[in-house]
């Protein structure tokens, strides 16, 4: 029998799907030092680029070709903004927060006006194909869990192979190290042998890749169609997930599962009849739970040391 | 020093020919040629700003230069030559700052650069081994955030040797050691030069004392350009000075070294050699006074555990200290900027304060000169900035104290680290305070502005200011005190004025008869010297 | 910027003359991409903005006023170094202070009942922004995340409030009663929609111009944003509070900009009442160069721009958003010129 419990849980894990991807990407950017407030962009334009291809190849080529069209471009939209920030801010060194936010406005903007350019200013009908829930058999049938962790897209299980892999990268491979170092010291990193800016540009890039992904995700595994701005803010609380999660993948899908209760939240006060309180509290929750988090985390936050810093060497 | 027998046949470890760089107008090298015997210790000298790192980073691959040629070991190293290819060669280099991650374990850090699986176990045996073999023991799971400066120092050498370094090059090694540290490393050079006839060291510095103790050959560079090079045996301290400065140039510094063992009882002021006074007068009264002062840092951890000392009207006093020995925060402390949380701690209200790192700390870089003035205090100030005088008073301090500069309009960054550091100085004397403290005040200036600084230090000194000054360079310490503290660990002690003394003291030696503030009863304790901490 | 020996006011009109440029070709190469006319999208835009003495009143300038205002906060904001991205969250809380104010009080407040309904505004803009500088004082978050989390909770608190509390004597529409007469703005001329806060922006412009330059105070703010370190060491400055009071008179500028468009245009409380003036002042202060005298010229642009916008929308089916994207565009055409020429100081 399912319960309102067992259906929050599946929304938490849900929810917190595209945030965990988004927040992946943003930890593997800062950990090399940089910071990208331009991850919001990424999301969108990873969105609207899934939208674009998904819809575009299911019409002529069927839906499983449409969906992985649609995650494929989706991923290289988010990589394509990213390398954009990228340009400017490891390559001329521009000021990275500054530069996020326009990239992010840009972004917003421009998805906003494609949209209103291909699907016309009413948005008339957009068939997008779905990516479904696939039922672990077995493991789906568990009480309390099973139908949060096991019943979900595929999306979700990528990422549940994804996290582990992720730690074992930064903390067992001479890459892991490279990256971790460029993000501590980027000195230290050249009198090494490494090139503190290809490391920037690939793990910004690579960070633009998973938020492309997440926004994919909110469109095919989701909602099911693109609205303007349905990012919504996402990429900064995948930002404040990765200062939660102290810049460490457990931790940072650990947090992005608190956000996606947090989220989730007013789908169990519908569903347990709480119908009193306003559900503007419960679309601001997100929001203000961000700010406690970071409240709380970043006093004793153990950011990379030359995170957001503009000079490569010091030296 | 070992004279060794290499053959003539064998060709050179490191050789660099026609190697020029230049920094937009400014020519840092010029067609400079140097050859590393293999074998040898090879010692590079030149003041600040003379070429030495710059052209060692050229051989390392940091660097690319405009014009030259860099062979190892008689196979010439074709562009683009990287750290990378340079490490692969074995060739290795010690910097002198900023080459280990702090927040890192010695073994991450001695991986660092490699590619593939990291294996951990494998490195860390691989610390350990070298460890035994040559004696520069670390502890592999340590992070270096929590290690000595020595201990660090000592890592970026196992990093090297990991790497099976035939050619090593450390960039100015005994810069942040103490007298007796930098004597137990010049040793371990020469062994490692010893070992293997396809080894090859070369010493960056400005240390003539350094140099002719521990180096085969010697090169000297002067403003980019080779000036002298050859066996050391046929130069002399007095030679080798006037090589580095030119002739009929002399530096406070190199003076210190070549003259300061004989010459420290001379009293009176003299324009052309200047001298540290024997002494206090002490009847001229105590400006900064500390008893028992304890500091924390902002991040609550204690750094200075005990401070007793005084600073009269009128003269010098040095602060030597090894770094990390809590002179940042006590500094600070003193000019208040630091909260005190234990002790007494006396000082007038008008100290003015010139921090170490002046981009950082001293200066508005795109603000103009006036601008930069009217920063000092401005957080006394209030209502209206009269602008007009102040820019008057930029045009007439940049006149009286010689900075070089376009007017006082001019942006900060713009001018020479030379010139900023005087007007620094000369914004901090402006007002006439009570005290001057400065750190570090000659960091990365040639021998002219340095010589600058410490007339107008002097000056100072001669105007009744009291004058506390540290300085991580022990001999600009010795030059320029009247007496001389030592800190180490956070406990400060007054010691005689003397080379030996003052350098054990900064390791945490100190006798019985120089306690004067401290507590007789604190035990003294003695490291081996390049013992693991 | 490099040292010129002409006059200043002439750099600052060819840098005036260099903005216009650009955006115009900005617009030509997005129109063309995006399969319109430039020519007719360009004629209607033009026309919309400057086209009448009515669109230069009451469609350009009007713009201008909250663009000028919030411009100005974010203006100051930067120059103090924090990155105050939460105009927009602390414009609508001004906005929905003033209607508080003014649906209780209002009656009882006769002739005060404006000015401290503006006076609510600047309050509650100033707190709103208080609780970024609180959370990055106390708790070290950066104060880009904060503000625009707060943007966030600004607009439902704006959704719950006129659906709520504030909601209109109907119930039926999600908006605040109308303003009546008694408590609008006065116009400047009439015949358009230009009200009085358009002397309020160039008396704060010329005010904060005044201040920064001419006192030790704003001094002080500058020197904050250029290097706490050296603010600290040097000039011994209580960095800690001039940050937060920077950040406070900010958010105080921010919250009047929402309570002049809501007694001066829009006449009552609504989510949509600012299309994106907090975020189009980012671009408004950084084309000025954060100069506040700067900022009324590029608010001037910006609103040409907006108004010229619904315009092209309205006459050439050019979608609004076509503009947001200028926008960023420019600003990302400041970053990359700045970097550029600091690559080429290098060099040099």
């Amino acid at each position: 029998m399912i319960t309102p419990l067992d259906d929050f849980l599946a929304a938490t894990v849900r929810t917190a799907t595209p945030l965990a991807l988004a927040a992946l990407g943003e930890c593997i950017t800062e950990r090399s030092g940089v910071i990208n407030i331009g991850l919001e962009g990424a999301i969108i334009c990873g969105a609207f680029g899934a939208t674009i291809a998904a819809g575009a190849v299911a019409a002529t080529a069927g839906a499983p070709l449409g969906l992985t069209a649609g995650f494929v471009i989706g991923a290289a939209a988010g990589a394509a903004i990213a390398l954009l920030f990228a340009l400017f801010t490891v390559w001329w060194r521009a000021d990275q927060i500054i530069t996020g936010t326009a990239i992010t406005l840009f972004s917003l903007g421009l998805t906003g006006l494609l949209y209103k350019t291909v699907y016309g200013a009413t948005g008339v009908g957009l068939t997008l194909p779905t990516l479904n829930a696939s039922a672990i058999p077995g493991l789906s049938a568990l009480p309390v869990i099973g139908r949060a962790l096991f019943a979900q897209p595929v999306i979700t299980y990528a990422l549940y192979l994804f996290v582990p892999w992720l730690a074992w990268w930064f903390a067992r491979t001479h890459a892991g190290l490279a990256l971790r170092a460029t993000g501590e010291s980027p000195d230290a990193a050249l009198a090494a042998g490494i090139s503190p800016r290809r490391v920037q540009l690939l793990a910004t890039v690579a960070g633009g890749t998973l938020a492309g992904l997440a926004g994919a995700t909110l469109v095919l595994a989701q909602s099911g169609t693109f609205v303007e701005g349905m990012s919504a803010g996402k990429g900064f609380i995948a930002i404040a997930i990765v200062v939660l999660g102290r810049w460490s993948p457990r931790g940072v899908a650990a947090a992005a599962l608190l956000f996606g209760g947090a989220s989730a939240l007013q789908y169990l006060f519908q569903s347990l009849g709480w119908t009193g309180v306003p559900y503007q509290l419960f679309l601001a929750l997100p929001y203000v739970l961000t700010l406690l988090v970071l409240a709380r985390a970043s006093a004793r936050s153990r950011a990379p040391a030359a995170l957001a810093r503009r000079e490569l060497t010091l030296s | 020093m070992a004279a060794p027998t290499a053959p003539a046949e064998r060709p050179a470890a490191l050789a660099l020919r026609g190697v020029t760089k230049r920094f937009g107008d400014v020519v840092a090298l010029d067609t400079v040629a140097l050859e590393v015997r293999a074998g040898t210790v090879h010692a590079l000298l030149g003041e600040n700003g003379a070429g030495k790192s710059t052209l060692m980073r050229v051989a390392f691959g940091l660097l690319t230069p405009d014009a030259g040629s860099i062979t190892l070991a008689g196979v010439s190293c074709s562009p683009p030559f990287t750290p990378r290819d340079a490490m692969a060669r074995g060739l290795g280099m010690v910097h002198q700052h900023f080459s280990l991650v702090a927040a890192m374990t010695v073994a991450e850090n001695v991986a660092l650069g490699a590619t593939g699986r990291y294996e951990a176990t494998r490195v860390a045996d691989t610390v350990r081994a070298i460890g035994e073999r040559t004696g520069l023991v670390l502890d592999p799971a340590a992070r270096i955030a929590d290690l000595p400066v020595s201990a660090q120092q000592r890592c970026e050498i196992v990093k090297a040797l990991a790497r099976d370094v035939r050619v090593l090059i450390l960039d100015e090694p005994t810069a942040v050691l103490a007298p007796d540290e930098a004597q137990a490393l010049l040793r371990w050079v020469r062994t490692f030069a010893d070992a293997d006839p396809s080894h090859a060291v070369v010493i960056i510095t400005h240390k003539l004392r350094d140099a002719l103790a521990v180096a085969d050959d010697i090169t000297v560079l002067r403003r980019g350009v080779r000036v002298a090079t050859g066996p050391a045996a046929q130069f002399t301290e007095a030679s080798l000075a006037e090589a580095m400065l030119g002739p009929g140039e002399r530096s406070a510094q190199v003076d210190a070294e070549v003259r300061a063992p004989r010459d420290r009882m001379s009293a009176a002021p003299h324009a052309a050699t200047p001298h540290a006074r024997d002494g206090t007068d002490t009847t001229s009264a105590a400006v900064l006074s500390a008893h028992d002062v304890v500091v924390r840092d902002t991040d609550g951890i204690t750094r200075v555990r005990n401070a007793s000392f005084t600073v009269h009207a009128g003269e010098i006093v040095g602060l030597a200290a090894v770094e990390g020995s809590g002179q940042h925060a006590l500094l600070r402390a003193v000019a208040g900027l630091l909260p005190v949380t234990g002790g007494q701690l006396q000082t007038p209200a008008d100290v003015a304060f010139v921090p170490e790192d002046r981009h950082r700390d001293a200066l508005l870089l795109d603000a103009s000169l006036t601008e930069n003035l009217a920063l000092r205090d401005a957080g006394r100030r209030s209502g209206h900035l009269p602008w007009r005088a102040l820019a008057d008073r930029t045009t007439s301090l940049l006149t009286a104290r010689d900075v070089r500069a376009a007017g006082a309009t001019a942006i900060a960054r713009t001018l020479s680290g030379g010139n900023q550091q005087k007007f620094v100085l000369a914004r901090a004397l402006d007002e006439a305070p009570s005290a001057l403290i400065v750190e570090n005040p000659t960091r990365g200036l040639d021998f002219r502005a340095t010589a600058a600084v410490h007339d107008a230090l002097r000056a100072a000194r001669d105007a009744g200011l009291a004058v506390l000054v540290y300085s991580s360079d022990l001999d600009e310490v010795l030059v320029l005190a009247d007496r001389v503290l030592a800190l180490h660990d956070g406990v400060v002690h007054e010691v005689p004025r003397e080379r030996e003394a003052v350098g054990r003291a900064m390791l945490g030696v100190w006798s019985d008869a120089s306690m004067t503030h401290a507590d007789r009863a604190t035990p003294t304790h003695t490291p081996s010297p390049g013992a693991s901490t | 910027m490099s040292v010129s020996s002409q006059a200043p006011w002439m750099g600052a009109v060819q840098r005036l003359a260099l903005l216009v440029g650009g955006t115009v070709l900005t617009l030509v190469v997005l129109l063309l991409l995006t399969g319109h006319d430039p020519a007719i999208a360009l004629r209607a835009l033009v026309r919309g903005a400057v086209g009448s003495w009515y669109a230069l009143t009451s469609a350009t300038l009007v713009r201008a006023i909250p663009l000028a205002l919030t411009g100005l906060c974010v203006a100051l904001a930067f120059r103090a170094g924090l990155l105050n991205i939460g105009a927009e969250g602390q414009l609508l809380m001004g906005a929905a202070a003033g209607t508080a104010v003014l649906t209780a009080l209002g009656a009882s407040l006769g002739a005060f009942a404006l000015p401290l309904a503006l006076l609510s505004g600047v309050i509650a803009g100033a707190a709103w922004a208080g609780v970024a500088a609180l959370l990055r004082q106390r708790f070290g978050v950066l104060e880009v995340i904060s503000t625009i989390m707060l943007n966030f909770v600004a607009l439902y608190t704006v959704g719950w409030l006129v659906r709520g509390p504030l909601q209109e004597p109907t119930g039926i529409y999600p908006q605040s009663a109308s303003l009546p007469k008694a408590v609008q703005l006065p116009l400047l001329w009439t015949g358009t929609r230009l009200h009085v806060g358009l002397v309020l922006a160039v008396l704060f412009a010329v005010g904060l111009w005044w201040w920064q330059g001419r006192t030790a105070s704003g001094f002080r703010l500058r020197a904050v944003g250029q290097n706490p370190h050296a603010a600290a060491t040097i000039g011994r400055i209580d960095v800690a509070r001039v940050s937060v009071l920077a950040f406070l008179a900010s958010g105080a500028l921010a919250g009047l900009a929402g309570t002049v468009e809501l007694t001066g245009v829009t006449f009552a409380l609504y989510e949509n009442l600012s299309p994106g003036y907090g975020y189009t002042a980012i671009a408004v202060a950084l084309l000025a160069r954060l100069h506040p005298l700067g900022v009324l010229g590029t608010a001037v642009l910006f609103g040409a721009l907006q108004a010229g916008g619904n315009a092209m929308q309205r006459d050439a089916a050019v979608p609004i958003a076509l503009v947001n994207v200028v926008e960023a565009l420019l600003i990302l055409l400041v970053i990359a010129g700045d970097r550029l020429g600091a690559a080429r100081r290098a060099t040099a």
